[in-house]
C-alpha cells in the first residue's frame, strides 16, 4: 500500500487566513456501508488518507443481529465488530467515534471541511455521505415515558436488554421485520408479546400477499398476539405515585382496550439522515439522490447505503425507476460501486438485491424485488415447514420470498443473476428442485 | 490457541490466530482475510463464507446440519465433499484448521 498522508493536516497560509490543506477522504457514518467504502477502497489500493467518522462510542458494528442473536443473547457484542483495530491500523484507517456531524462546507471541487457538535473540525478533498437512517418516531401521548423504545443501533439494543429481565408483557408496534423479528426474539425469552399492526397485513409492501398470510399465521401459531388493523392512541404509566410513575405500564388502542406493558418497542421503519445532504444543497427525494456511481447532484460526493435514493439496479428494470434500500446487501455493494466512483472508474451498480430475516424458527430469504408481479407461484411442503413464492411479470420470473427454503432462494438468485428464467408452469411441483428446471432464456 | 490457515485460489497462505469459540468466519473477517465475504454476518443466509476444508481437518469439524447443506448448494463456486459453510465451523482450544478459499463468493 501506498504512502498516506497525514492523519492531522498541516496549515498553509492563505491571504490573511490560515486555511487547513484538504487531505483525503472524509466517511460520516461508520456503519455497514461507510465501513464496505473503505475497506473497498483499500482493496482497490486508493493511498489517500481515510477517516472513518460515526457518532457512536461503538467500534463499527453488524446491526442485523441486534433484533435477533444479540437480543436474545446467543451472541456477543465482540463477534458483531466488523474489524479488528489492528486491522484499522494496518491498512491506515482512522477511526473517529463519537463525533456527529452537525455542518459541512464544502467548496466547488468537493472539498471542504466537516464540523462536529464537539467543536471538532474534520477538512477533507472528498466527501462521502453513509448516514443510513434513524427510526420513525410515534408521536402520541405518552411517548416519552420510560421503556418506549426503539430498536436501530447498539445503544437501543443494550437498553431493551436492560429492562426486558423485569418485563413480563411487551407491546411492540409495527408488524415490519424489525417489530416482528424482535418480538420473536422476546417470546422467545418468555414474555407476553402483543404486535400492533396499523395496516391489513403483515410486512408491508416488502412481500407479497401471500408471504404475508403466511407469516401472520406462522406466527400466530408460535403464541404472537398479532392485531391488524389497529393502533395505539396512547401510553400511560402507573397511576399511583411512586417509583414507576415515568415508566411505561400500558398502551391503550383507538377502541379503548387496555394492553398492560412494561416495555413498549416501536418499529414503524425508518426516515433516512439528510439533514447534511439538504444543508450542502444536494438533491434529496425520499434520501439522497444518487446516480448510478453513487455519486450525489454536486457530482464529487457519494452517498451510499439506507440513505441513497438510487436508480433501480435490477438489470433490465424500466428507466428512470428510483428506489431506497435498506439492507446489508445494498450497503455492501452499493458502496463497491462507490469506491470504484472514488477511484475514477466508472461501475455501473447493477445486481440483484437481497434480503434476509430470522424470526423464531422462520428464515426468510428474499430474492430479487417483487413490485410490479402479474403472477405467483406458491410452494408449499407443509410437511417440512418450507414455504416458497415466487413472483412472474410477463412470464419471467423476477423475486422469490422463500422461508426455510434456501434451495428454492439460491435457486432463484442464481437465474436472476445469470439472467434465466424459472418457467412458472414447471415451478408449481414442489417436489422439482428449482435448479433442474431453470432454462436460459 | 487455535490457528486457521486460509489458502487462497491463487495459493497464498495466510495464517490467523483465533480465539476459542469463534468461527472460522468471524477469525476471517475481523482480520481481513480476503477470500471470505460473509454477508450474513455469520446468521446461515448468505453461502459466502464458502471454504474448503483441508482432507484431514473435516474428522475435527461437527458434523453439518440440514440447512447448511442447502445453503452449500448455492455458492458461486460449485461444492466439491470437503465444502463447508465457515460461519459454523466453531475453533475449540488448539485446533488447527486448514482450508482453502475459493475464486469468488459471489
Ligand atoms: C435491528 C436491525 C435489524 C436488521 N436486520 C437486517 C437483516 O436481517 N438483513 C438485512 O439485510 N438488513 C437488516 N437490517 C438493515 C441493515 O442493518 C441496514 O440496511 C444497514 O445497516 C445500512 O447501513 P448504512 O451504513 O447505510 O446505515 P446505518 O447502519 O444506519 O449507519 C449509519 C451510521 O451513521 C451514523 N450517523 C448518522 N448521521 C451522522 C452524523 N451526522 N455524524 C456522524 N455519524 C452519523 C449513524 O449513527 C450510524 O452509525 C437491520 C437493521 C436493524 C436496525
Ligand atoms: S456468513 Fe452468511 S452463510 Fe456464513
Amino acid at each position: 500500500m501506498g504512502t498516506h498522508a497525514a492523519a492531522q493536516p498541516t496549515s498553509v497560509t492563505a491571504g490573511a487566513q490560515t486555511l487547513p490543506t484538504r487531505t483525503g477522504l472524509l466517511i460520516i457514518g461508520a456503519s455497514q456501508s461507510g465501513v464496505q467504502l473503505a475497506v473497498s477502497l483499500r482493496a482497490l489500493g486508493f493511498d489517500e488518507h481515510i477517516t472513518l467518522l460515526g457518532d457512536e462510542d461503538h467500534r463499527p458494528y453488524q446491526r442485523p443481529a441486534l433484533s435477533k442473536e444479540f437480543l436474545q443473547g446467543t451472541v456477543e457484542s465482540e463477534s458483531l465488530i466488523f474489524r479488528s483495530n489492528e486491522y484499522w491500523a494496518e491498512h491506515n484507517v482512522e477511526l473517529v467515534k463519537g463525533e456527529y456531524i452537525v455542518r459541512i462546507d464544502k467548496e466547488a471541487d468537493g472539498s471542504g471541511v466537516a464540523h462536529a457538535s464537539s467543536g471538532r473540525e474534520f477538512p477533507f478533498k472528498r466527501l462521502a455521505l453513509t448516514v443510513g437512517a434513524r427510526a420513525r418516531k410515534l408521536d402520541i401521548d405518552g411517548g416519552d415515558l420510560d421503556g418506549v423504545l426503539y430498536l436501530r443501533n447498539a445503544d437501543d439494543a443494550l437498553a431493551l436488554k436492560a429492562r426486558v429481565g423485569n418485563a413480563t408483557d411487551v407491546v411492540v408496534i409495527g408488524g415490519g421485520f424489525i417489530g416482528l423479528e424482535a418480538a420473536s426474539s422476546l417470546h422467545k425469552m418468555g414474555r407476553n408479546v402483543t404486535v400492533l399492526e396499523f395496516g391489513p397485513r403483515l410486512v408491508g409492501r416488502a412481500v407479497g400477499e401471500e408471504t404475508a398470510e403466511y407469516f401472520l399465521q406462522a406466527h400466530r401459531a408460535r403464541g404472537l398476539d398479532i392485531r391488524l388493523n389497529t393502533s395505539a392512541a396512547r401510553f400511560t404509566a402507573n397511576d399511583a405515585a411512586g417509583e414507576n410513575q415515568n415508566s411505561v405500564a400500558a398502551v391503550e388502542l383507538q377502541d379503548g382496550t387496555v394492553l398492560p406493558a412494561q416495555i413498549v418497542l416501536i418499529g414503524i421503519g425508518v426516515i433516512p439522515n439528510t439533514q447534511l445532504a439538504e444543508q450542502l444543497g444536494l438533491a434529496v427525494d425520499n434520501g439522497v439522490v444518487v446516480d448510478r456511481f453513487a455519486l450525489a447532484s454536486d457530482g464529487t460526493t457519494v452517498a451510499v447505503g439506507d440513505v441513497a435514493n438510487m436508480p433501480n439496479p435490477v438489470p433490465g428494470s424500466e428507466p428512470g425507476e428510483r428506489i431506497r434500500l435498506e439492507s446489508v446487501n445494498n450497503a455492501i455493494e452499493h458502496a463497491k460501486v462507490a469506491a470504484y466512483s472514488l477511484t475514477g472508474r466508472r461501475e455501473e451498480y447493477a445486481g440483484i438485491p437481497w434480503f434476509w430475516s430470522n424470526q423464531a424458527d422462520l428464515k426468510l430469504q428474499i430474492a430479487g424485488l417483487c413490485n410490479g408481479y402479474d403472477r405467483t407461484v406458491l410452494r408449499r411442503d407443509e410437511e417440512r415447514g418450507k414455504f416458497s413464492v415466487l413472483y412472474y411479470r410477463q412470464g419471467r420470473i423476477i423475486a422469490a420470498d422463500c422461508v426455510n427454503a434456501p434451495l428454492d432462494f439460491m435457486a432463484v438468485k442464481n437465474a436472476l443473476a445469470k439472467g434465466r428464467n424459472i418457467p412458472a408452469d414447471a415451478a408449481e411441483d414442489t417436489a422439482t428442485p428449482l435448479k433442474t428446471i431453470t432454462t436460459d432464456s | 490457541m487455535p490457528t486457521v490457515h486460509f489458502t487462497d485460489a491463487q495459493g497464498a497462505v495466510r495464517d490467523v490466530q483465533g480465539n476459542a469459540g469463534d468461527s472460522v468466519m468471524e477469525t476471517a473477517v475481523r482480520n481481513g482475510v480476503p477470500g471470505i465475504v460473509a454477508e450474513c454476518g455469520g446468521s446461515l443466509s448468505c453461502a459466502t463464507c464458502h471454504v474448503f476444508v483441508r482432507e484431514d481437518c473435516v474428522s475435527q469439524l461437527p458434523p453439518m446440519e440440514d440447512m447448511e447443506d442447502e445453503m452449500l448448494y448455492g455458492t458461486a463456486v460449485d461444492r466439491e465433499d470437503n465444502s463447508r459453510l465457515s460461519c459454523q465451523l466453531r475453533l475449540t482450544d488448539d485446533i488447527e484448521l486448514f482450508v482453502t478459499t475459493p475464486e469468488t463468493q459471489v
